[in-house]
């Protein structure tokens, strides 16, 4: 019997295409070229970031330092409007805090919550969702049967429950990186349905493809196949849910410091900002709560335009 | 019980394999319905010496896909034994012989596009069970030795740079074979390993793993549904029905003077370009549900000779046949004709 092995394919000329080269060349940034709604949604996104990031250095003054408030500053309403003065360019609080200043520190520790709080629930919700899905049997039914449960709760309740349950075992004396690290935890505890759900429905896929099969078939761990082999491939859905649920989560964040139980007022977040600022709406100092309320539904709008078009463009479905 | 013995390298007895197909907990009770339970694999026993390619024929639904797995371990046996170079691939007490073991054994997909990680390039998948083992000291040595493997199975050593989408279905297979060789197997299970492929090329696959046998001395179980395919590389031939193993014999003798019913029925059935025009006898009736297998032999009712004992008593399996009419002489082994 002569074999006959035709020669492979044929080298082609130069190395293969770098990382660089094959994201330049995806369907995702023609997709993400082709739609004017994701480059503005990407642009503001990246505008109120990098904000946040550099709130330090580009805000006039540091709205947390009491040394720097002048009381004769107080009040002052935007530089449009008659009394404004100069560097207080949309005005200024009851304690002459710059609200400029106050919206950049804000933004900055509300997108830090929003992504820490997005970061635990992903980690609760991956793993989770990988154990329910390859080890099935009664430990899939445990897990999504808490899972289930949890659901019937809105997001918002189990935050605060979570968040009230911390505070009364602590006894309300936290430090404000206590507090921080208090709200993302809420928020994970509260979002991690979401992921586990979804991780779990692509692992029980892909743990039925060949693949998989043969890395048993060499004697690999459950845990070296969940995250040498299944992970990488069931993480497309997880980065859009996670780009929606950051959007999510800043919200969370700042309806539970409207209502009090988030962020302090020492070190104020927009929630904070807002309820805070609320205060003044009927006394006609509009410009304390207005611009954090803009500046929140801007930067929530942001991200999730963005998510959606990135739903739509890793959606086989739709091309 | 036995050392390790040429006549049976692999050795296979009373494989058994039931797959739970109740309802769930709750609609049982309320609607109270029994569990039940899908009998895929009934009783099956064989023996393969070492360098011989055993054929597993069978259609879709009989039960020797479920074979390959139990035999490979990626499916534990409701009952029964396999016995792999003497060490049993079921008892825990020889847990430690099975690990040595593990690397020879490798297995052989159906789908050449579901069986590599599409995120891993190829010399990360063909070097996959050489770096699980530790077979090889040092990454130099490690690439020299992908570059070997992909040249044997008929690739360029450059290839190992390219993603598995950049490759045909055949050119995925050789890439399958490559890796289930970087281990130094000896024994591959084919679980329908062309069937996914375009004709033209499965030829060139099957020719492939006839050329590395010969090369390498490997022992194939070969599982496929098709005759064709299977007279090619067969040196012996297993027939299944309904999860049990209903004929087995050298493959020659198979095809010209094949004993079991079925087996006349299936060989009937090839199409066959000298007998174009001519009117075939169609193959009867369809496999029965395996949850509700019928009586008796499982068989009977597509069987043209069945008579009161075949649908009461389960044929034994003695010389190479598990049937009734054969084994009482009412039926000489024969050609197919000898159905009509």
């Amino acid at each position: 019997m002569a074999t006959s092995a035709p020669a492979g394919l044929a080298p082609e000329a130069g190395p293969p295409p770098s990382r660089l080269a094959r994201f330049l060349d995806s369907d995702l940034l023609a997709s993400f070229r082709r739609s004017r709604l994701a480059m503005a949604a990407f642009a503001a996104t990246v505008l109120f970031f990098a904000l946040a990031l550099l709130a330090p250095w580009i805000s006039p003054q540091n709205p947390y330092d009491p040394a720097q408030l002048e009381l004769m500053n107080a009040n002052l309403p935007p530089i449009w409007a008659g009394d404004g003065q100069a560097p207080f360019w949309i005005g200024t609080d009851d304690q002459g805090r710059d609200v400029l200043s106050a919206v950049f520190y804000g933004m900055r520790l509300s997108l830090i919550v929003g992504v820490l709080g997005v970061a635990v629930s992903g980690l609760i919700g991956i793993g989770l969702g990988l154990v329910a899905g390859y080890a099935g049997g009664w430990v899939d039914t445990a897990i999504m049967r808490v899972a289930d449960v949890q659901l019937t709760f809105p997001a918002i309740l189990i935050a605060l429950i979570v968040d009230g349950v911390a505070k009364a075992a602590l006894g309300g004396h936290m430090d404000a990186n206590a507090q921080i690290a208090l709200i993302v935890l809420a928020i994970g505890l509260s979002f991690w349905v979401q992921y586990a759900r979804t991780v779990r429905g692509s692992v029980m896929v892909e743990k039925n493809k060949d693949y998989v099969q043969a890395g048993r078939l060499i004697g690999l761990s459950a845990p070296v196949i969940l995250t040498r082999h299944i992970l990488p491939n069931v993480t497309g859905p997880v980065f859009v849910i996670a780009t929606i649920n950051l959007a999510l989560a800043i919200i969370t964040e700042a309806t539970l410091s409207f209502l009090g139980t988030g962020l302090p007022e020492t070190m104020p977040s927009l929630g904070t900002l807002i309820r805070t600022g609320n205060r003044f709406l009927f006394s006609g100092e509009w410009w304390i709560v207005a611009f954090p309320g803009l500046a929140l539904a801007g930067l929530v709008l942001a991200i999730n335009l963005l998510g959606d078009w990135l739903r739509d463009a890793l959606n086989p479905k739709l091309q | 019980m036995t050392a390790p013995d040429q006549a049976d390298y692999v050795e296979v007895r009373n494989l058994r394999r039931l797959f739970d197909v109740s309802r769930p907990w709750l609609n049982r009770v309320i609607e109270r319905q029994p569990r039940q339970f899908l009998r895929a694999v009934d009783d099956v026993s064989f023996t393969m010496p070492r360098g011989e390619t055993l054929a597993i024929v069978g259609e879709s639904g009989s039960g020797k896909s479920t074979v390959a797995r139990m035999v490979v371990g990626l499916l534990a046996p409701s009952a029964g034994e396999v016995t792999i170079a003497g060490v049993s691939m079921t008892d825990p007490r020889r847990a430690a012989e099975r690990r040595a073991l593990r690397r020879r054994i490798q297995m052989i997909f159906q789908d050449p596009y579901a069986s590599m990680n599409p995120r891993w390039r190829v010399d990360r998948i063909v070097a996959e069970p050489i770096r699980a083992f530790g077979l090889i000291e040092g990454e130099r040595a490690v690439q020299a030795r992908i570059g070997e493997l992909l040249t044997l199975v008929g690739l360029h050593p450059d290839d190992g740079r390219r993603y598995p989408h950049a490759f045909s279905g055949g050119q995925r297979q050789r890439i399958a074979i490559a890796r289930a060789l970087a281990s130094e197997a000896d024994f591959l299970v084919a679980d329908e390993p062309t069937s996914a492929l375009d004709v033209s090329v499965q030829a060139q696959i099957l020719n492939l793993m006839r050329d590395l046998q010969d090369r390498l001395g490997l022992t194939y179980l070969f599982i496929s549904h098709n005759l064709a395919v299977v007279r090619h590389m067969a040196s012996r031939i297993g027939v299944m029905y309904l999860g049990r193993l209903v004929e087995v014999g050298p493959g020659r003798a198979l095809f010209t003077a094949p004993k079991h019913p079925y087996t006349r029925m299936l060989l009937d059935a090839v199409p066959d370009l000298a007998h174009v025009g001519r009117q075939r006898v169609p193959v009867q009736g369809e496999i029965p549900n395996p949850i509700n297998p019928p009586s008796g032999c499982t068989f009977h009712p597509r069987c043209p000779f069945a008579n009161v004992r075949c649908r009461a008593e389960v044929p034994a399996f003695r010389d190479g046949v598990a049937c009734h009419a054969v084994q009482e002489g009412r039926l000489a082994p024969g050609t197919a004709d000898a159905v009509a």
